[in-house]
């Protein structure tokens, strides 16, 4: 299994990456909060892990702590706009349940 | 599912507390929202437009705002100008202003009569749902720019036109920080920059210095009725003069108006312009040349330069000395403007972000630093909103910290003992802007023990005033013979409201030429107090110095000052004090001689000189 982006999220970390200035990837990650279980996280990546699992997707390279690629293997990283508001989407083929917002999700 | 932002490596948030924030650039003429979005600040479009009038339509039902506004309808606009303010200078377009006997001014609307404030604060609200629209999401907080020149008191009005719309305001940053903030000028060392701010219709120009962390406004300088509408002004006079323009109504004004901003708008980026305008059902062909229209604008671009040498001028500094300057304003984009003002620093200019949209940016990207979602330690700059000081003797404040200083700061002062052997001095902490200390707000006290027992006047205490960045007050209290040190820890803005700081300060101005007579009869009856007192004891001590007559005359005095205390007049007090210390200046003297005799009578030179 992997993490995959899709074109258009892998376009769009470029960008944002580019106008940071800095850091050599994304960290996707689950968090144990939330309402219905586990929270994404979704950040920029300055300094690897050592632990961290690598994957590169449309030469953007995402790190998974070992711990979170369990609850998150297989997820392909979409980018997308609903209405006016555009971001980041998980599409997790672990998810069982999410809460109605989707911001957490049990697995 | 709910769509995601990347954060900053360590500040990803728990789901439902992700914290929206928004930069808001509360202009004159236009007013624009952004936010940093995935680490980017980007500007939120109403409905594809980027600046949004600050112009309101109040409607029997409705209220409109910007550009939701149909055309020419009768709005109100600038309302910036009159925030904060009493009566000043008006500009409502054909709508009627009542003065109330308060002073302050109300606007008639079909919805009644709207303050200023509130006024703003339709105006926020409108860019607080374009923001919440975006997001589909509750706005956290919002930093909101204001102009460097705004006094407390249209800093707390725009505070409350916030309140109002119910935006949590992170903090107010001044118009000219925000533009070094966007401009990322907060990662240098330390230098010197001067923002020239040309809006539509107000001119600013301000020295900024950044130094540790810091932005701190060191010069101001401007003119309220100088704008990019000026520009316009003298394109239009020039269509009607050299091309015969001829407009009646006020539609065609307005569309004359449109037509010189938009020939000034393609001279910035063309030498000559030849083309036919059709205008009230006539066609004009027009062919003007930069050059042409630059020799008009002259004038205009003069009277910037002189608030620009009178900035530099209060801040002394020289152009040369000038590590950056940073244009801001859609009217900056003139090349005119641009190559003068290159010519007269001689040194480029920071002009690669929208002049329009920097402030905005600027101030999104500090709304995301203090929600704590950004990595980010740039210090911010605020200020203490009212004086803080202790209570000494006679009721009265000592001000230690003055209101608007900017934090984290600290500042000492000495105290001493009123009383001989006084061993005990109670440290009351005060916040407020009046000189007696129950007209201001008591933040807190304690007492200093184990002062060493010594004659009046002869303890040394020293009191610090520490407010740190988070607005955190701790004052210490330390003996200096001893070293013995006391303190307390307070926050001085918590459980005050933002009208209740506007009120002191307002009861402070009305309230000042009391507060000053009850200054100047405290302080007279605290000395007189201390002077009867003293030589009470010394008559009490050393009888046997005195004569007769000279006891009687300085009894006199002593009870000629008490009843003087009782009638309350400052000067008269004042005078029966020094005649009080005349009378008994030769009885002190005496005193004096005797005790050097005693401490020195039986001891040999060598032990003296030691």
């Amino acid at each position: 299994m992997a993490i995959t982006l899709t074109k258009k999220a892998a376009d769009r970390v470029e960008k944002y990456l580019a106008s940071r200035g800095k850091g050599i990837g994304l960290r996707l990650g689950v968090k144990t909060t939330g309402c219905s279980g586990m929270a994404y996280t979704l950040e920029f990546l300055d300094e690897p892990k050592p632990e961290d699992q690598i994957f590169e997707s449309f030469d953007i390279k995402i790190f998974v702590d070992p711990k979170s690629l369990v609850y998150i293997d297989g997820t392909e990283l979409d980018f997308a706009r609903e209405g006016l508001n555009e971001g980041f989407k998980f599409n997790n083929p672990n998810v069982k349940d999410e809460c109605g917002c989707g911001e957490s999700f049990t697995v | 599912m709910a769509l995601l932002q990347i954060s900053e490596p360590g500040k990803s948030t728990d789901p439902h507390n992700r914290k929206l924030t928004i930069g808001i650039d509360l202009g004159t003429t236009n007013s624009l929202v952004a936010s940093v979005i995935s680490g980017e600040a980007k500007i939120l479009e109403d409905n594809n437009y980027r600046l949004i009038p600050s112009r309101v339509l109040y409607e029997q039902h409705q209220i409109s705002v910007g550009n939701d506004i149909p055309n020419h309808a009768l709005t109100i606009s600038s309302v910036k100008r009159l925030i904060g303010k009493k009566k000043d200078d008006i500009d409502a377009d054909n709508i009627a202003l009542e003065l109330a006997d308060s002073n302050e001014i109300f606007i008639q609307t079909p919805q009644g009569y709207k303050s200023p404030i509130q006024v703003s604060s339709d105006i926020l609200k409108k860019l607080k749902k374009i923001a919440s629209d975006y997001f589909g999401d509750e706005i956290y907080g919002a930093v909101i720019t204001v102009p460097a020149y705004f006094n407390e008191g249209q800093r707390q009005a725009t505070k409350e036109a916030a309140k109002l719309a119910e935006i949590n305001v992170l903090r107010l940053i001044n118009e000219p920080t925000a533009a070094a903030y966007a401009y990322g000028l907060d990662t240098k060392k330390e230098g010197v920059f001067v923002v020239y701010d040309l809006g539509g219709g107000t001119f600013d120009v301000s020295v900024l210095q950044f130094n540790e962390g810091v932005f701190e406004v060191i010069a101001t300088n401007g003119n309220s009725t100088l704008g990019g509408d000026d520009f316009d002004q003298i394109i239009k006079n020039y269509l009607i003069n050299k091309y015969k323009f001829n407009s009646q109504s006020l539609e065609d004004q307005a569309n004359l108006n449109l037509i010189a901003k938009d020939i000034k708008e393609k001279l910035s980026s063309e030498d000559t312009i030849n083309e036919t305008i059709r205008f009230n059902n006539q066609d004009y062909q027009i062919d003007i040349s930069l050059s042409e229209i630059e020799e008009l604008f002259i004038p205009l671009v003069d009277k910037t330069i002189q608030c620009v040498k009178n900035a530099l001028n209060d801040a002394d500094l020289s152009t040369y000395e000038i590590d950056g300057i940073i244009m801001v304003g859609g009217s900056t984009r003139m090349p005119t403007i641009q190559n003068y003002i290159k010519k007269f620093f001689n040194q480029d200019l920071l002009n690669d972000l929208n002049p329009d949209e920097v402030v905005a940016i600027g101030a999104a990207r500090q709304a995301s630093v203090l929600s704590g979602q950004a990595n980010d330690d740039t210090l911010l700059l605020d200020v203490t909103p009212l004086s803080l000081g202790i209570e000494t003797m006679g009721n009265l404040v000592e001000r230690i910290i003055p209101r608007n200083s900017t934090i984290p700061i600290a500042k000492a002062q000495e105290f001493t003992t009123y009383k001989d052997g006084q061993t005990m001095m109670k440290i009351h902490v005060v916040q407020g802007e009046r000189e007696k200390v129950s007209e201001n707000r008591s933040l807190g006290e304690f007492i200093v023990k184990e002062i060493p027992p010594m004659p009046a006047g002869s303890a040394k205490i020293k009191v610090t005033f520490q407010v740190d960045a988070d607005s955190l007050l701790t004052v210490s209290a330390e003996e200096q013979t001893t070293g013995v040190k006391t303190s307390i820890e307070i926050k001085p803005s918590y459980g005050i409201e933002e009208s209740e700081i506007r009120k002191m300060l307002e009861d402070s101005f009305t309230n000042a030429e009391n507060d000053k007579k009850f200054r100047s009869l405290a302080e007279v009856i605290v000395d007189a107090n201390q002077i009867l007192e003293l030589t009470e004891k010394a008559i009490q001590d050393d009888k046997q110095l005195l004569s007769d007559s000279e006891k009687s005359t300085i009894e006199r005095c002593m009870n000629n000052l008490k009843s003087e205390i009782t009638k309350k007049n400052p000067s008269k007090i004042k005078l029966a004090t020094d005649e009080l210390n005349n009378a008994s200046m030769s009885f002190a003297q005496k005193r004096m001689d005797n005790s050097i005799y005693s401490s020195l009578t039986g001891k040999n030179i060598n032990e003296i000189n030691k």
